[in-house]
This record gives C-alpha cells, structure tokens and sequence, in this order.
C-alpha cells in the first residue's frame, strides 16, 4: 500500500535548490537597512532576495532566480536612498551594498508599482475566467496583491490570432506580459532558443523565428516555456473534451496508464505538500472518473527497461553503436534529431514506455479480453507536453489505430477531476488493475533523473552475473547534479555511463562525445530534474507557490525514492507480468514480435526545418577552398 | 469491409510523387540559374572573412543586405547556419534595427523626417499623401517597384521642415501638393527601362 501522509492544510516547501550548481562563492556580508528594519545580506544579492530572506514581499513577474533577472516587467520598483537622494530601482537586479536604505512600502513605490501593472494589463486580454491559468495565474495575483480595481490607461491593444497549430503548446501573444521567461528558460537551460523578441516597442514579440508556430520550428516540444509562463499566454493543448468523449461513447473500451511521476506531483494540485505519495486517490479518482482500466506506466517502464538492458548487452558484445543513449524522453530525442543527427544510431530503439504500453494494450491486452484494438482508447497521463507531440508521430502505430490515443498532463487531470465534482481529499487508496498495473520499484524511479539508468543496470548485473545486486552501490546515480558520470562494472569489464539532464546539459555531454570521449551507456532527460521536472506538471502560479516548479524537483524525485524502497519487487526482471508478458505473447527480449511491437525507428529532422539550406551550404561553400 | 480494404491496399500500392514545395522549385530554380547564386558566393565570402570571431552579426547582416538588397528569410536562416548563431536571435537583431529591411526594397527610397519640427509643420500630410499617390496600405514599396516610403528619425535639416529625401536628393518646405509633381520627375526618369525588383529568386 502506498504511504500517504496525513494532509497538513499549511505546507511546508524546503527551500529550493538553486537551478545552477555553480560554485558557492564565500561573499562579504553587508547591512542595510530594509523599511527601517536592519537587515544582512551578502554582498551584491539582489534587493529583492534580501528582503524576501527577512519576510518582506516584493512583487514580481519577470525574475526568475538565476535564469531571468532582466529587470524588465518594473513590477519590483522599490525607493532606493544614497546620500538623502531617493530614486524608483528595479529591486530584482539592484545588487545591496553597504548602508543602503531601501524603502518597499512607501506611497511612491507602491504608486509606480500599481501604474506599471496597470499598464500590463492595458494591453493584455484579461479573459480570467475562461483562462486556463485562472486562478494560478502570477499577473492576476499581482493585480490582486497591489489592489487595482480599475485601469487608466485605454489606448491601443494587441488582438493577434493564436498560434495552434501543433498537438502540443498553444501560444497566445495577446495575454503575453514580455517578461521574456519563456526565452531565458528555452535558451539558458534547455539550449534550444527557440524563443527571441522580434521587433520593438509596443509591436515586440516574444517569439520564434519569423513569427512561426512551434511545429514549423527546432523546437523539442518540452513544455519548459509553459511551466515559466506567468500567465495563459503559453498553455498545452488540452484534450480534454475528447477524453470525456470517449469516456461517454459505450462503444469504446477506455484504458488509461499514468506515468511514474504523477502519483507523486498531482497531490500539488489539491493543495497537498510538494512530494506527497498520492498513488491511491490517483487510482480512485481515475476509476470515478469512468475508464475501464487503470494502469500504470510504470510496468512498461520495467518492459523497456528487459529490452534496454538487453540492446545495452548486445551492443556491448559488439552489434551496434556505443554509447547507447536512452530514448524513454520523447523531448530530448527530437533535440536529437534537430541537433545531434549523427547520434540517432546511438539511440535506443526502445518506445519509450507510454508507447510501449499504448502497442501492448491494442495487441497482448485485446487479445487476452477479446477486444477489437480499434475499439480501444488509450489514455496517458503524463507528466509532459511532449508526450504530445510523441503520441502524434506517424511512427507509433498502426495504419488502423494510434498506439496511445490521447495524452493528458498531470494538470489536465487534475482539471477534469475538479469537473467531475470528486473530492479529491476524500477517496479512500485503491491499488491499479492487473496484469498492466503491477510494477517494480525500478519503474517508478524512471520519473527522476537517473532512474532510467539505475533500473537498467539493476536488471543488466542480474542478466550477465545471475545474481541480484547490492542495491545500495548505486545511490551515486541519483542527485541533482546536471550532468553526472560514473564507473559501473558488467560482464566482467567496467562500462563508463553518464546521466544528464535538460537538454543544455545534454549539450555538453553530446559535445564530449563529438570530440571524441568514449562512453558506453548514457541517459538523458529533456526537462530539468527529469520527468518530474516536466512540462506537464502542475504550475505554482499562488502566493505560496512563486517558485517555478522545476525548483521543487528534489522533493519530488525524493518521493519517487521512497516509493522505490517501500516496493518488494525493485527490479524490472522480477515484474511478475512483465515474465508472463514474455512467456505468454513476447517470447525474449528483442524477439521479433518485440522488435516489431516496442521498438521504432527516428529522423534527423535538421537545426532549420523549412529550410533547404544544407544542400545550398554545400553547394557554395565548395566555392571557399 | 472487404471492398474497402482492397482499395485501400490499392491505394497503398500507387506510387504518388508529391507535387515540388515552393522551396523545391526555389532550390532547382537557383541551381539553374547560376546568376542568382553568385550572390551567396558574395556572402560567402563575407561570412569567411568574419569566421569564428563574436560579436560580428550586424556587420554581416549588413554586407547581405547590400548583396542581396534586403534581407528575405532564407538568407537569415542561411547566416544563422553560417555563424552558428539561433535562427530566432537573427531575426531578432533583424527586426529590431530600422535599417535592415525584409521586404525588396524599390528603386528610390523616399524618407519622410519625423522628428519634431518636421511632425509640427505637417509631416504626417506628406506621409498621407505620398500613399495616396503611390496606393500603398500595409506595405512599403509601390506595385511598380520604383519608390520605398519610409519615415525617418530627424534628418537635421529642421530650417527646411517638412522635409523628405529621395535617394540622396533632399527636398524641402514641403506642400503635400508638390509631391506629384516630384515622384512624376523619377517617374520619367525612368520611363523606357523597366525597372525590376531585386528579387533573390
């Protein structure tokens, strides 16, 4: 049985770890005083981290600590004084110094704060009620915060049509507030720059290339940017309606699967402490919400985990490229194919799980309960907007039927609950179906960063040595190091393996690799943290909450832990229905029916799609030499 | 059932070649044309002389536009390949700078001054009217071609407001009913020798 702590209406958040691991520098310490109050600081920390260290709030939209510190949105205007002379400072980028006074609270602060917002908010469609951020949204809780009741200035309006032309992010540029997260995130952590500002003055944009929609991009379809979004001008697609659909139709057979990670972000949305176990009311809710059968993503974790231990053998034995790289990131093997084509050999051609799952229900799960595959809807809830853009690739499925129908984030599920009037505090714990719903505890880890590569050499030691492993060597793999390496020994010789995280970090390994370094097994993770960093998980968005999430990623990963340790089973190969899988329908890993079923194949899809520049690079650059 | 799964594996077996995208007919149309492609031997030559040093994108995008006489999608993308820089962030120092343009340019550039005293003395008229005589709406550049009309920033020559140049002509103490008589000038100027546009493709 899950553990699920008892819920605490007032929740207490660890504080965050800072996003970049850069060295601690040691800083002198200065004093200054903050609304008559004397307050210490380390030299040349932001106004804004010195008074929020001492309980003083400051409003703000554009920062973002350590990605974004622009001093754009002027929203933490605060009264500066040197030398008697007061001036209006951008407190987010105003380093503190020695004898500074500082004045938050004063009529001409609060005065300017209130017109900067008023001026936002001038231009932008405030449609709150039917907004997807409704209620979690930073730019209302601001205008809330300072109290505006009414907006002075009326003049021109942006009224652009919005840009959804994918099956993943929607982008409005009529609620965008140009705080320009969204870029800081895409090109300062992720390394995809999808984002720029085109243009100037009131007609600037943030905004891919020429004004183009994210499909017609390099874009990796991670859903950072909607997590740094402080309101609904970048949201995921909702599908919604078309669950509810089939949910209604009595014709289909709705299954759904949830991804490791979601038992333990979702509680977020109802209020729970960040990192609470909430597997049971998961179950519960999905089974009143209709669907036929809930399972979890976390058996085909364990599925993939029999195959990729198995490639990672084979290719050791010498048939195939080395490093393997993990494919389980749907986010990160399109940045692969964008940026790093020549490493599409090295990829696994593992489904990533939710794939696997969605090919399994429509053959081995039809057959067993007799069903017509077509009749079957497969539901994912997953923690990621990606997984969007992954369940719309041709590749996955038949010329019949999608593998997985449709892919609910963790927030869409969290909106269709409250649709349906359940309590979500009230459901009692339920345990998942059989045969789909049994999983180890090596498959729940692969919703944190190096939980892919952890499970694999579980299952991988076992495979060459016949003996279980002490499960206690690997703790080295877990942690929030961005980009991490390590020594493994299997089959009798030492394997180099190495883990990163968000797609900048698995810039730098792949540039390593370039350059010639030799590694034999590597996992990478699109979003920061891994999947419960994702792009799909709930936004804070409230007062409590102004932290991105992908700051809260440890306390959920170390969830995802605890669920590991509380499992008997903690290894993918002791999965009693994975070994029924095999037996009964399989065969062997990397047999052919498996190849055919889990497996898949990927394309360079080129750094400027919509461009025929490499055939006209090659052909005027013979002109160079 | 049976019907439609015959057609459908007849449909399978049909060999269907897509139509060219435009860019398809772009590209064969270049590599005909070896007239055309010479322009990014030209900027070849630029990006080579500009290789591996920082800082340098606005003098290149310069230099292309001087090649090519604006600056249309494709070259962006292909500069941004070049200096491996992000497509988003060359197009973003594009449309940031007045001075670079993505549309062809015409043949003269007619530069309205906007600066304080030329506004004052009814330089919006001569903006208004310039349209009017050329039918330009949205766009910059009339349909023949011949005229680009744009405003500038103050030109410093305020003693002669309103004021607007042509090329490097200035012409000034405006009345928007001079200007007929003005554009019609360039206009026969140019009668006989069809001009047109600089086209990359």
């Amino acid at each position: 049985m899950p553990i699920v702590p008892e819920f605490t209406p007032t929740p207490e958040i660890k504080k965050p770890g800072n996003l970049f691991e850069h060295d601690e520098i040691k800083m002198k310490t200065v004093k200054l005083t903050i609304d008559g109050r004397e307050v210490k600081a380390p030299e040349g920390t932001s106004i804004l981290e010195a008074s929020r260290s001492v309980g003083i709030e400051i409003p703000s939209l554009c920062y973002l600590k350590g990605i974004n510190e622009i001093g754009s949105c002027r929203v933490c205007l605060v009264e500066v004084e040197i030398k008697g002379v007061r001036t209006l400072q951008a407190s987010c980028v105003y380093p503190v110094f020695e004898g500074l006074t500082v004045y938050t609270n004063s009529p001409r602060a609060r005065r300017v704060r209130r017109t900067m917002v008023e001026l936002l908010l001038s231009d932008h469609h405030r449609e709150c009620t039917t907004c997807v951020r409704n209620l979690n949204c930073e730019l209302q809780n601001v205008a809330d915060d300072l109290g505006i009741r009414n907006i002075k200035y009326t003049g021109e309006m942006n009224d652009i049509p919005i840009f959804n032309d994918n099956p993943f992010i929607i982008r409005d540029y009529n609620k965008c507030i140009k705080c320009r997260r969204c870029e800081a995130i895409c090109s300062k952590v992720q390394e995809v720059n999808v984002y720029s500002g085109l243009g100037r003055g009131f007609e600037m944009k943030v905004a891919p290339a020429f004004m183009q929609d994210l499909s017609k991009v390099a874009c990796i379809t991670c859903g950072q940017c909607v997590i740094a979004c402080p309101t609904g001008s970048l949201v995921e697609k909702e599908c919604i309606e078309s669950v509810w659909e089939a949910l209604e139709d009595k014709d289909k057979y709705v299954v759904v699967q949830t991804a490791p990670s979601i038992q333990v972000t979702l509680g977020e949305s109802f209020g729970y402490p960040v990192g609470t176990i909430v597997t049971g009311k998961l179950v519960a809710a999905l089974r009143r919400l209709g669907f036929d059968q809930v399972f979890a993503t976390d058996f085909s974790a364990d599925l993939t985990i029999m195959e990729e231990a198995n490639e990672l053998l084979e290719r050791l034995d010498g048939h195939g490229k080395l490093p393997l790289l993990s494919s389980c990131s749907p986010g990160w093997v399109k940045f692969c194919e964008h940026f790093y084509p020549e490493f599409i050999e090295n990829l696994s051609s593992c489904k990533s799980p939710h794939e696997m799952f969605g090919a399994l229900t429509k053959t081995y799960f039809a057959e067993k309960q007799g069903l017509d595959p077509e009749k079957i809807v497969v539901v994912a809830i997953m923690p990621c907007t990606a997984k969007k853009f992954e369940a719309a690739r041709p590749e996955f499925g038949t010329k019949h039927y999608k593998d997985v129908d449709w892919v609910l984030t963790t927030r869409e599920l969290a909106r269709m609950i409250r649709q349906a009037g359940i309590k979500f505090h009230d459901l009692p714990d339920e345990d998942y179906d059989t045969p789909l719903g049994i999983a180890s505890g090596a498959g729940a880890i692969f919703g944190s960063t190096g939980g892919v590569i952890e499970a694999a050499v579980r299952t991988a030691y076992y495979l060459t040595t016949g003996k279980e492993m002490d499960l206690l060597d690997y703790y080295e793999f877990r942690g929030i190091s961005g980009l991490k390496e390590m020594e493994v020994e299997l089959k009798g010789q030492t394997i180099k393996v190495a883990i990163a995280h968000g797609t900048g970090n698995a810039r730098r390994l792949l540039d390593r690799l370039r350059a010639g370094e030799k590694f034999h097994y590597a996992e990478i993770m699109a979003c920061p943290g891994g999947c419960v960093g994702g792009g799909g998980q709930p936004i804070f968005g409230t007062r409590d909450h102004k932290e991105i999430s992908l700051n809260y990623r440890h306390n959920r990963a170390d969830a995802l832990d605890r669920i590991d340790y509380s499992k008997e089973l903690r290894r993918a190969h002791e999965n009693p229905s994975v070994k029924k899988l095999y037996e009964e329908y399989l065969g062997h890993p990397l047999s052919d029916r498996a190849r055919e079923l889990l497996h898949t194949y990927y394309t360079p899809r080129g750094k400027l799609p919509g461009f025929e520049l490499e055939n006209l690079y090659g052909e005027s650059s013979k002109y160079l030499h | 059932m049976e019907e439609a799964t015959k057609q459908e594996q007849f449909h399978d077996e049909q060999i269907i070649i897509p139509p060219m995208t435009e860019t398809e007919i772009k590209h064969k149309k270049r590599s005909t044309e070896k007239t055309k492609d010479h322009k990014y031997i030209e900027l070849d030559k630029v990006l080579e002389r500009y290789r591996g040093q920082k800082g340098e994108l606005i003098r290149v995008l310069h230099s292309a536009q001087k090649i090519f006489g604006y600056l249309p999608q494709e070259v962006q993308a292909y500069v941004a390949l070049k200096m491996d820089i992000p497509v988003s962030e060359v197009n973003g120092v594009v449309t940031f700078y007045t001075l670079f343009v993505t549309e062809p340019k015409g043949k003269h550039s007619v530069n309205v001054c906007m600066g304080t005293a030329c506004y004052v003395k009814g330089a919006s008229e001569i903006i208004d009217k310039l349209k009017e005589e050329l039918k330009l709406d949205a766009q910059e550049t009339s349909t023949d071609g011949l005229f680009t009309v744009r405003s500038t920033r103050c030109i410093g020559a305020c003693g002669m407001a309103p004021v607007m140049t042509v090329d490097e002509e200035v012409h000034g103490r405006l009345n928007p009913a001079d200007l007929t008589g003005i554009l019609k000038k360039y206009q026969e100027q140019d009668a006989g020798e069809k001009y047109e546009h600089d086209q990359v493709n």
